[in-house]
C-alpha cells in the first residue's frame, strides 16, 4: 500500500475519531439545523408559500424546501469548525506534527480538508435520518444521489475555511468569521428562501444571492436529492472549490501566529 | 568522511524588523552524538527548530539532515528526522495508541507494522500498559515520553528535542534524560537537545552548542568549550558566554563535530 494512501487514511481517521470523541460537537452539529427545521420552518410554513420551482414537481411544504439549505448549513458550520480547528491546532502545535511529515504540504492539507468533509457527510447522514423520521418526504435514494454533491460542497466550504484559517493570526480573531462570513453566506443564499423571493425584495439582494457560492452549493444539493444535476450550480461550486483550494494551499503557513506568539515562549 | 546528522550553515532568520532571531549560525551534530543546544530564553532555539523542520523558511543559509537540504529536499530530510517540540503536540482527546498510529500513518507506515513499532517503543519507555488511555489522563512526564516514543516510530537517525523537560519534576526530568542518552548509545541516534538548564548536560559525554541572542557563542565537547573559555565548569562557561557584558566570542561557529 502506498505511503500516500496510508497517510490519507490516517488523516481522515484522525478527523473522524476526534469528531466521535467530541460528543458536544456532534450534538451541536445536529441541534442547530433541527432547531431551524422544527421551530423556524414550522413558524414560516404558514407565512411563506413556495411556488412550483425545479427540481420540485408539485407544491411542497416549507420544511421540505429548507432541508437542502439546512444540509448546506451543516456543511458550512463544519467547514468553519474545520478552519477553527486548524487555527487551534496551529496554536496548540499539533499542526506541526502534520506538516513535519515527509509528504508534500499540499497533499497533507488537502487530505486534512477531505477528512473534514467526511465528518460533515456523517453529520448530514444523521440529519437526513431524523428528517425522514420527522416525516419529510424525500426520494428513497436521496442519501445516495446527494453524496457527490455533499463531497463537492463540503470541499468548497472546507477550502474556504482553510483560506480563512490562513489569514487569521490568532484564535481570538475567529469570532469575526461568524459575523462577516458565516451569517452573510447563509442568509444571502437560497437556503431559506427561493431566489425569486429575493428578486421580489430587490435586484441588489438577488445579485448578492446569485453571486454567493453557497447559494450554488445549496442548489447542487437540492437537485441532487432528487437525482438531478443543476449545471450552473455544478460549474460554480467546482470553480469555487478549485479557487479556494489553490488559495488555501498557497496561503497556509504553519508559522503564522509564530511571529506574535512563539518567540515569547521560545528559547 | 562521515556525513553529519545535522549541518547548519550560515543560517539567518528574522521575524521582520531590525533584529534577527538567528544571525549567521553554523554548527554540526555528528551521528551518535548527544549535543545540548544551550541558551537562555529568547536565544533563538525554537526558531532554529522551526527552520530545521521546514516550518519556517530562513532568510539565508541552509540546514542539512544527513546531507539532505531541508528546503530543497524536504521529503528526504524529514524522513530521517524525529522531533519533540517544546509545545505539547499530542491530541488530548485521542488515546496514546491512536496518537501514535496517526503519526505512523503520516510517515507511510501501515497499521500492522505501526502496531508492532508502537508496542516496542511504548515498552521501551514503560508506557505500554497505558496505551489505551486518553492522553488527557496522563501526567506531563508521561505525555513527554509518549511524544518521544512517537518521534522514534519512523526510526529517525536524528532526534531534535526542544526543551523537553519543561514542566516536569526532577525525577521525571532525570528519567527522560536517561532514556534519551540510552537511545543515543544503543541505537546510534544523533540528538540535539535544546535546554537552558545546565544540569541537563553530562560533561563527560555531551557536546554543547551555546546559543545567545541568535549567535553561536561556542560549540564542541564540554571539555573543549571549558578550555576555550578558561572556565572550570560548563556552568561557568555558560555564564561567561551569555553574560550581559560583552565577551569575546569563543569558537563561534566552530563545529561540534564528534
Amino acid at each position: 500500500m502506498s505511503g500516500w494512501w496510508i497517510a490519507f487514511q490516517g488523516i481522515v481517521a484522525r478527523e473522524v475519531l476526534r469528531f466521535v470523541h467530541q460528543r458536544e460537537r456532534f450534538l451541536g452539529a445536529l441541534v442547530r439545523p433541527l432547531v431551524w427545521l422544527f421551530v423556524f420552518a414550522a413558524g414560516f410554513r404558514a407565512a411563506l408559500g413556495i411556488a412550483i420551482i425545479p427540481p420540485y414537481e408539485t407544491y411542497i411544504p416549507y420544511e421540505t424546501y429548507i432541508v437542502p439549505g439546512l444540509i448546506g448549513m451543516i456543511q458550512l458550520f463544519n467547514g468553519m469548525q474545520g478552519s477553527l480547528s486548524m487555527v487551534y491546532d496551529r496554536e496548540m502545535g499539533s499542526m506541526r506534527i502534520l506538516l513535519t511529515s515527509p509528504l508534500p504540504r499540499g497533499f497533507l492539507l488537502l487530505a486534512r480538508l477531505l477528512g473534514g468533509v467526511v465528518v460533515s457527510v456523517l453529520q448530514v447522514a444523521a440529519f437526513l435520518l431524523i428528517v425522514r423520521l420527522y416525516g419529510i418526504d424525500l426520494p428513497a435514494w436521496a442519501p445516495l444521489t446527494v453524496l457527490p454533491a455533499l463531497l463537492l460542497n463540503g470541499l468548497m466550504l472546507g477550502a474556504l475555511g482553510m483560506v480563512l484559517a490562513s489569514t487569521i493570526r490568532q484564535l481570538e480573531n475567529f469570532a469575526g468569521v461568524m459575523n462577516f462570513v458565516v451569517f452573510p453566506l447563509f442568509f444571502l443564499s437560497s437556503a431559506l428562501y427561493p431566489l425569486y423571493r429575493m428578486e421580489e425584495a430587490g435586484p441588489l439582494l438577488w445579485w448578492l444571492c446569485s453571486l454567493n457560492p453557497f447559494t450554488h452549493g445549496v442548489e447542487l444539493i437540492r437537485f441532487a436529492l432528487y437525482g438531478q444535476v443543476d449545471g450552473l450550480a455544478l460549474a460554480v461550486v467546482t470553480g469555487a472549490t478549485l479557487l479556494f483550494a489553490a488559495l488555501a494551499v498557497r496561503g497556509y503557513s504553519p508559522a503564522r501566529g509564530m511571529g506574535s506568539r512563539a518567540p515569547s515562549a521560545a528559547g | 568522511m562521515t556525513v553529519p546528522a545535522l549541518e547548519v550553515e550560515g543560517l539567518r532568520h528574522s521575524y521582520g524588523g531590525e533584529r534577527h532571531a538567528l544571525e549567521d549560525i553554523g554548527f554540526r551534530v555528528m551521528p551518535g552524538a548527544f549535543t545540548c543546544l544551550l541558551g537562555p530564553n529568547g536565544a533563538g532555539k525554537s526558531t532554529l527548530f522551526a527552520l530545521a523542520t521546514g516550518l519556517l523558511q530562513p532568510n539565508s543559509g541552509r540546514v542539512r539532515i544527513h546531507g539532505h537540504d531541508v528546503a530543497q529536499a524536504p521529503g528526504d530530510a524529514l524522513a530521517r528526522l524525529g522531533v519533540v517540540f517544546q509545545q505539547p503536540t499530542l491530541d488530548l482527546d485521542l488515546t496514546v495508541v491512536q496518537n501514535l498510529r496517526y503519526f505512523a500513518a503520516l510517515h507511510g507506515i501501515g497499521r500492522r507494522e505501526a502496531d508492532r513499532r508502537i508496542e516496542t517503543e511504548l515498552t521501551r519507555l514503560s508506557l505500554f500498559e497505558r496505551r489505551g488511555e486518553k492522553v488527557r489522563a496522563l501526567n506531563g512526564g508521561h505525555r513527554r515520553r509518549v511524544e518521544i516514543a512517537r518521534a522514534l516510530l519512523h526510526r529517525p537517525s536524528l532526534l531534535l528535542l526542544d526543551e523537553p523537560t519543561v514542566g516536569l519534576d526532577i525525577p521525571a526530568r532525570r528519567t527522560l534524560i536517561r532514556h534519551v542518552h540510552a537511545l543515543c548509545a544503543e541505537n546510534g541516534i544523533a540528538v540535539l537537545w535544546a535546554t537552558h538548564l545546565i544540569d541537563e548536560i553530562d560533561p563527560a559525554t555531551d557536546h554543547v552548542v551555546v546559543l545567545h541572542r541568535g549567535r553561536v557563542r561556542a560549540s564542541g565537547p564540554v571539555a573543549a568549550v571549558n578550555a576555550e573559555t578558561g572556565c572550570a565548569t560548563v556552568a561557568e562557561s555558560f555564564d561567561r558566554l551569555t553574560a550581559a557584558r560583552p565577551v569575546t566570542d569563543v569558537g563561534a561557529n566552530a563545529e561540534a563535530a564528534a
